[in-house]
């Protein structure tokens, strides 16, 4: 139960976008067609799925203080290498986009060539990144950072496809020139956070 | 070349803005803008990071091979990042903690990537380090300005002192992530109509 509160709390009232404002550059620039915009977020649910748990994984077996007691070196065991998070975690994301990139091309070709150029950008997204470094600061357990990096992932994804289908109406009103394109986008996105934290409050 | 150098410096800070023009780096410029202290530290963490890394790129551009290139630059801002959250946590605890993980959001920024694709890499030491520190104070800029917007009129103080009467209420939505998202909106349709810059779709 709880882990399906925080399912619905990292999809909709914790929006790693609307919220946290993670992975805004990205989201602004993909989210001008609605089929790419489902592209990328597709990409980006199957990505954020597996960094999370996998940089916990790294996380408590390799950075975290006392965490190499498994050696079962008393020298190793007394290290503290937290300070490597930053870039294990970003080397992590980088390689495992390539690999995730690799084994598509290999076994599903069509699903590879449907996200086309869209997992390499996936390293730079901050939403991949930032999914990773909240799972720290909130020190979650296992289970609980597959749920969050899953549903983070489906959070950002539907607030991109929300927001390509709404700039596509957009198209045939007449906006003030200074306001056209990034002004009017980021004045919708606030609209979108604030209906979107009209789910605060349910609790399962 | 000091003319040229000066459209460097000058360029980032309005005409040709990583935030409002180029439309990089903008999660940070929205999470951090609730206080004005969080903002300005975030500010020179990233101005530093950004010009050190272009003037480190820029040093190594002829020993980086293309074909690894993006690597050894996440690898460089990573380092960079590193040392910046250190020294946070050494000398400025408290804000450091308020920031979460923004400082290590840096890393993601697309302005310090986009700068060392764009500029660093094929350009000399100088200039690189010139186009580092615009660009960052073309996006403390923004950031200040955001902030400022948020914390007047979200609690009506600004760093902390009280600006406005006590009797103001205090408009709680521009504290919430809504209002980052609306002052942002508004601040680039001003620099936008100031600057005269239409994008077309």
């Amino acid at each position: 139960m709880e882990l399906a509160s925080l399912a619905i709390r990292s999809i909709f009232v914790e929006n790693i976008l609307l919220a946290y404002f993670l992975g805004m550059c990205s989201f602004l620039a993909i989210s001008k067609r609605v089929q790419t915009a489902t592209g990328l977020g597709m990409a980006v649910i199957f990505v954020q799925t597996l960094t999370v748990p996998a940089n916990w994984v790294i996380r408590r077996f390799l950075l975290d203080p006392g965490a190499l007691a498994w050696t079962g070196s008393a020298a190793l065991a007394a290290l503290d290498l937290s300070f490597l998070t930053f870039i294990c975690f970003i080397a992590v994301i980088a390689s495992l986009v390539q690999l995730v990139e690799m084994i598509l091309d290999r076994f599903f070709p069509r699903l590879h060539h449907s996200l086309g150029i869209f997992l390499p950008l996936i390293t730079v997204n901050c939403a991949i990144l930032g999914g990773s470094l909240f799972m720290v600061e909130r020190s979650y357990g296992f289970a609980e950072s597959v749920v969050f990096g899953a549903s983070s992932g489906v959070g950002w994804a539907l607030a991109i496809m929300a927001m390509a289908a709404i700039r596509k109406k957009l198209r045939y009103s007449n906006i003030p020139g200074g306001l056209r394109g990034l002004g009017i986008t980021m004045i919708m996105t606030g609209l979108m956070a604030m209906a979107f934290m009209i789910f605060a409050g349910i609790q399962f | 070349m000091p003319s040229k150098l000066k459209r460097v410096a000058v360029d980032p800070l309005s005409e040709n803005n990583p935030i409002t023009i180029q439309v990089l780096g903008i999660c940070s410029a929205l999470a951090v803008t609730v206080k004005m202290d969080t903002a300005v530290v975030m500010s020179i963490c990233l101005t530093a990071v950004l010009a050190l890394s272009n003037l480190t790129i820029s040093l190594l551009r002829r020993a980086i091979p293309t074909r690894i290139r993006m690597i050894v630059e996440v690898s460089i801002i990573a380092t960079l990042v590193i040392l910046a959250d250190q020294l946070l946590r050494a000398f400025a605890y408290d804000i450091s903690r308020q920031l979460t993980v923004f400082v290590g959001l840096i890393i993601t920024n697309c302005i310090v990537m986009g700068r060392a694709e764009a500029f660093a890499l094929q350009n000399p030491p100088l200039p690189s380090l010139v186009d580092g520190l615009a660009n960052g104070l073309g996006y403390s800029g923004v950031l200040l300005a955001v902030a400022t917007m948020r914390e007047v009129l979200g609690s009506g103080t600004w760093f902390g002192w009280r600006v406005l009467p006590e009797a103001y209420p205090g408009n709680g939505l521009m504290l919430l992530a809504p209002g980052a998202f609306l002052a942002l909106g508004l601040i680039i349709w001003a620099q936008r109509t100031l600057s005269g810059h239409v994008e077309n779709d």
